[in-house]
């Protein structure tokens, strides 16, 4: 067995038992209840934050996929940089006045909130449907990533496609979140993040070495993007500024409403806490921009797949001993694993508190174990679509994902500031964005640029943020209808204190 | 609070500085060998979490030391 498979396996075998050990971290309460076992406690400090935060936005098929772009298309890929930084003032605003109501009110997930603000049932039902099969896709990005690694190590790994070790992976996976919950993915994200950052330290520093500086990984890449059937350059065609600014605010948009960052968010002891994480977890966004470089070194070095997502991988086989590629690798598995129990949780909290529960202040032992079981049938459901679906179709509703998520937008975020929308004008909007979005992404293949002809010119940009600002044309227009037509607006439960 | 507010337009800043690549989309300079477009958008990450440090304890208020 290569040494590089040794320490993967050694590696992995530690992130487990410290999987099952953190049921018993920082134990307060019983993990029967829902705060406990969904959110660890709401009571993560500074550092535990930023690490559980960062390692479930942060994800393993981020750090495959955005190199594989940039070995794809080049400049275009770093949108994934503007993209990561507005995420973060948009979210310090938002998200902590999120943090603060449903620190108050005892929210485990948005569409608590939503029920809670608007007092209607189906929009409640709408949020948290959206949010589960926004996620599910979600997960099996994750299992794509892991499967890379385990195709490219080869040996028992590689066995029957990976299946096999995917499959080992995944039930530890589910066992220690069902066990630990929230608790598991936050102390592995310790494990995840310090070797992820090693890495990449040790990748930037033997790349630029071997090419004596950036302008020699730059000099050379940029000559062989040129010399491509298609030719390259390492700048954005004038005709893509739209569409390369609005993917960037409309995946920040998106990002910080999925149901795995408001479970990591939930779980911050204060608002302080939340508030300097913003301030702290642009340092992440620092270390995609020089992974995603790592694209450009893999060109540089002649590197040639036709697999994109193989770039980085191989990158690491031929710049590393064996035995690193082995750090590197658990690295990215690791990176998988966080994520992936993080949005299980998250995608359980939503079905056993919206879905499967009629309100009620004091949330039951029942719903845990609800929340508890879903877990593991969430993660099922993930194994068996990366197992027998093909994992372009995984990518195609990851897409489309990001675009229904963002239909929430109008009642989740917009609702923090103001109730003057009409409940059912938000169902309308919500409806409307997602059958555009549908349509868009059909339409452009799961691709994020959409051609909009608009008065006689076409705007190329990003599929689901036109979607969601149609569905605010239509909840605007709606919402003096709906009021008009005396349908009911339903109670909202929250005070004006609850925000402060 | 009234002033407290001004400091929000710091958080615009980010939104301007990187979402119009027109701004940036170029060769030269080249920073530490790297082209301006990259070196620039990496540079802005650190940018920005200091301005929302700043942010941060310009805004701060009593009640966030709970």
């Amino acid at each position: 067995m290569h040494a590089s498979s040794v320490v993967l396996i050694l590696l992995l075998l530690g992130v487990t038992v410290l999987g099952f050990w953190a049921a018993r971290w920082r134990e307060k309460g019983s993990l029967e209840s829902m705060d406990d076992w969904a959110l660890g406690g709401r009571n993560f400090g500074v550092v535990v934050s930023w690490f559980l935060i960062g390692g479930d936005l942060y994800t393993a098929y981020t750090f495959i996929a955005v190199p594989a772009l940039v070995y794809g298309v080049g400049a275009f890929a770093f949108f994934a940089l503007p993209y990561t930084i507005v995420a973060y003032p948009f979210a310090i605003v938002t998200l902590t006045r999120f943090w603060t109501v449903a620190s108050k009110r005892g929210y485990v997930t948005a569409a608590d909130f939503v029920r809670d603000r608007y007092g209607d049932r189906s929009l409640e039902v709408l949020v948290a449907i959206t949010g589960v099969i926004a996620i599910l896709p979600y997960i099996a990005l994750q299992l794509v990533g892991m499967k890379v690694i385990f195709g490219q190590l080869g040996g028992a790994f590689a066995a029957g496609g990976g299946v096999l070790a995917l499959t080992v992976a995944f039930v530890l996976l589910a066992s220690y979140t069902y066990t630990s919950g929230l608790r598991a993915p936050a102390l592995i994200a310790f494990v995840k993040d310090t070797l992820i950052y090693l890495t990449i330290i040790c990748a930037i520093v033997a790349v630029t070495h071997m090419f004596g500086g950036w302008a020699g990984i730059f000099d050379a890449a940029g000559k062989a993007l040129a010399a491509r059937p298609k030719p390259a350059t390492l700048l954005l065609p004038s005709q893509l500024y739209f569409a390369y600014g609005s993917v960037a605010l409309g995946s920040a948009l998106a990002l910080f409403i999925y149901p795995h960052s408001i479970t990591s968010l939930l779980s911050a002891r204060t608002r302080t806490v939340v508030k300097r994480n913003m301030a702290l977890l642009p340092i992440y966004s620092l270390l995609l921009g020089f992974l995603a470089l790592l694209g450009y070194a893999g060109i540089a070095a002649g590197i040639k797949v036709a697999n994109p997502q193989l770039i980085v991988p191989i990158l690491f086989q031929r710049i590393f001993p064996d035995w690193f590629v082995g750090v590197a690798y658990a690295a990215i598995v690791i990176g998988a694993l966080v994520p992936a129990a993080i949005m299980a949780i998250g995608g359980a909290n939503l079905f056993a508190s919206n879905l499967f529960n009629e309100f009620s202040p004091t949330r039951t032992a029942t719903e845990t174990r609800i929340a508890k079981i879903l877990t593991l049938v969430i993660c099922a459901v993930a194994l068996l679509f990366v197992i027998f679906v093909n994992p372009k179709y995984a990518i195609g509703f990851q897409f489309l994902g990001g675009a229904w998520i963002l239909q929430i937008f109008p009642a989740f975020i917009i609702g923090l500031f103001t109730r003057w929308f009409h409940p059912k004008a938000l169902i309308l909007g919500w409806a409307v964005g997602i059958v555009a979005g549908t349509y868009m992404a059909i339409m452009t293949n799961f691709t994020a640029n959409f051609p909009l002809h608009l008065f006689g010119g076409t705007l190329i940009g990003y599929g689901p943020l036109y979607a969601l600002i149609l569905n605010l044309i239509v909840t605007t227009i709606a919402t003096p209808i709906f009021a008009a037509a005396k349908v009911g607006a339903g109670a909202d439960f929250t005070s004006a204190a609850d925000y402060a | 609070m009234k002033s407290s507010k001004l400091w929000y337009g710091l958080l615009v800043i980010p939104f301007i500085a990187t979402l119009f690549p027109g701004l940036y989309n170029r060769l030269e300079p080249h920073i530490f060998g790297m082209p301006f477009f990259y070196a620039y958008q990496l540079i802005w990450t650190v940018f920005c979490g200091v301005l929302l440090a700043i942010f941060i304890f310009a805004t701060r208020e009593k009640t966030d030391a709970r």
